[in-house]
């Protein structure tokens, strides 16, 4: 018989209680690694960003447009080496829960600043060159089964009426965070509608995209582009990419934290649990440990027996949360609108913590009633009533 | 015969609320090799505590526990264990077997601390079995075994390892009659056929028939 044997029928001895604890162990892996997943998916927008890249909008707010006249002086600034824009459009696309980035771009240039969306030559220069078309991302392209030709209606909201884009671009990611679920299409053409239709509102952009030859020099470039619009109706503040995208997840900070603590809190709890289930055992075995102790057991051996019944327990509970999670990840990602978490994958760090954590439930679990036993004289172990 | 057990004036007391509660005062005692040595005494007289020095699993409060040449009372708790493991095998009056483990594996749990092969440790696994009676109960988990059956897993787990001593507190304590007669004839036999020093707990005097030595213990003192 090995101490392996051993260990498996002793943690094994109250079936159902061990079955309950793992389960347990097993529900809090999932809860954790849904938790993280949703966290991690919530940051993918800051991991994509590109350190080469700043963002201006409008000083007071991003709700407010800046004039299109900007670009062409942004672009004069040393070592600036290339700017485009976007407007956030919206619009309904077949109903209101089908919510995914929809964007007017600088066709022109937004393929060059973000060379991470994978577009072919023969889709960009079609892009390019029709007014009314539209790129899709590969995910958006797959959900709602479209395909280069294809007509996606949109019904505007700010910016009202009906409009029509023709796909003429599917892209793709090339990296694993890079969002594909967003819709782009020409902004000469919402803005040559609204010179005709509301004239006020044309000749506006929602925020420009610069891109810099040094990352180094961030700092210094957005403090240039500021200052150029200073005192203007529409001064500007501009920071770097990721800065951007964090300003986008502080109003959801305290959720996001509030979920990072709860996913380390059922941790905790399931930690209790095991910890009183582990005391539980080694209480009712009092005697036997005195037994063993006088056969001529060790400590080291009492250690190994209890912090390996106890790891036992937390390693099975543990994989079995964690082969649960990659279904469940799944099945919730199908569930979740796709523009809303643009990237929803267990990351490699989710599953490290996650074994990281039930390994740590089984260690830490077992030490106080490691203590006990080898606290405990032989003599007063063979008194021990349970 | 040569002594093998050397108790010298030992004393023992336990502490309750601040009080020192005298168990020995000033035990002598010399078990010689080969004997089946019977200590016996009414409840509380301290019969099991001196049991448990002699078997190293208590400390004295004072005096010497020689065993061959070695002084026990000096050995730390770890170098104890090891003392025990190679010297002394157990035989408690509630068997104290695991109940997870079969009869097979009960027995051979002594073995997990030594580095015989697999093939030895099952050799040595079913001569104790043989000895004691149970090669068709080895697969056996104790709530599958009578009190007796029990008794003689105990006694095959306490002689697995050939200890130079057999400790027995109160081994027929917990068994009918025919049962606890059972036991004490393999107690017998393991003394006398495979010259085993015995050292026995009892207050029964049938129990204590079979020893060819007793003395009496009577509120801490050796009379």
């Amino acid at each position: 018989m090995k101490i392996f044997k051993l260990i498996f029928k002793n943690a094994f001895r109250h079936k159902l209680r061990a079955f309950l604890t793992i389960l347990g162990i097993a529900i809090a892996v999932i809860a954790f690694g849904v938790l993280r997943t949703v966290v991690t998916a919530w940051y993918v927008g800051v991991e994509a960003t590109s350190a080469n890249r700043l963002v201006t909008r409008q000083a007071v707010s991003f709700i407010f447009p800046l004039p299109f006249t900007y670009r062409d002086k942004i672009q004069q600034i040393p070592g600036v080496s290339q700017v485009t824009f976007a407007t956030w459009f919206q619009g309904v696309y077949i109903d209101k829960n089908q919510f995914f980035a929809r964007f007017a771009c600088d066709a022109e240039t937004m393929f060059d600043v973000y060379p991470e969306f994978l577009l072919s030559k023969k889709e960009l220069e079609t892009f390019k060159r029709e007014q009314n078309s539209c790129v899709v991302g590969e995910d958006i392209a797959k959900q709602y089964k479209l395909k280069i030709g294809d007509v996606m209606p949109i019904e505007g909201d700010i910016y009202p009426g009906k409009w029509e884009f023709v796909i003429r671009g599917i892209y793709k990611p090339r990296d694993k965070t890079t969002d594909a679920t967003q819709m782009m299409f020409h902004w000469n053409y919402v803005n040559e509608r609204l010179k005709k239709e509301t004239p006020e509102r044309a000749g506006e952009v929602g925020w420009y995209i610069v891109k810099i030859k040094d990352p180094s020099q961030s700092g210094n470039i957005s403090k240039q582009i500021d200052d150029l619009f200073k005192n203007s109706n529409a001064e500007t503040k501009t920071e770097s990419e990721r800065a951007f995208a964090q300003s986008f997840l502080a109003s959801t900070s305290a959720i996001i934290t509030a979920m990072n603590i709860l996913s380390f809190v059922i941790i905790g709890i399931i930690l209790l649990v095991l910890g009183n289930t582990m005391i539980m055992s080694a209480r009712e075995r009092t005697r036997e440990y005195a037994v063993m102790k006088t056969i001529g057991f060790s400590g080291s051996h009492l250690i190994g027996l209890i912090m390996g019944e106890s790891l036992v327990i937390s390693i099975i509970g543990g994989a079995l949360g964690l082969t649960l999670t990659f279904p469940l990840i799944q099945g919730l990602e199908q569930v979740i609108p796709k523009g809303f978490f643009p990237v929803f994958e267990i990351e490699p760090i989710t599953i490290v913590l996650a074994a990281a954590a039930a390994l740590s439930i089984g260690i830490l679990s077992s030490l106080s009633p490691i203590q006990r036993a080898l606290k405990m004289k032989i003599v007063e172990g063979f008194r021990f009533v349970g | 015969m040569p002594a093998i057990i050397q108790v010298k004036n030992i004393s023992k007391s336990y502490t309750r609320d601040s009080f020192a509660i005298p168990v020995l005062n000033d035990i002598a005692l010399d078990i010689e090799e080969g004997e089946f040595f019977c200590l016996m005494g009414p409840s509380g007289s301290g019969k099991t505590t001196l049991l448990n020095l002699i078997a190293g699993i208590d400390k004295p409060t004072s005096g010497n526990i020689f065993i061959k040449d070695t002084d026990i009372t000096l050995l730390n708790e770890s170098s104890l264990a090891k003392w025990r493991a190679s010297n002394i095998g157990f035989v408690f009056q509630f068997y104290n077997l695991i109940p997870v483990l079969t009869a097979y594996e009960n027995i051979e749990l002594p073995l997990m601390l030594t580095h015989l092969s697999k093939a030895e440790k099952k050799e040595h696994v079913e001569a104790a079995l043989n000895v004691v009676g149970l090669t068709d109960r080895m697969f056996h988990y104790p709530k599958q075994l009578s009190g007796g059956q029990e008794q003689r897993v105990a006694i095959a787990r306490a002689i697995v390892t050939d200890p130079l001593i057999l400790v027995a507190d109160e081994p027929t304590g917990d068994l009918d009659k025919n049962s606890a007669a059972e036991i004490l004839v393999l107690l017998d036999r393991l003394n006398k056929e495979f010259k085993k020093t015995i050292l026995m707990v009892t207050h029964d005097p049938h129990a204590a028939e079979k020893a060819s030595k007793i003395r009496h213990l009577d509120k801490g003192d050796l009379i």
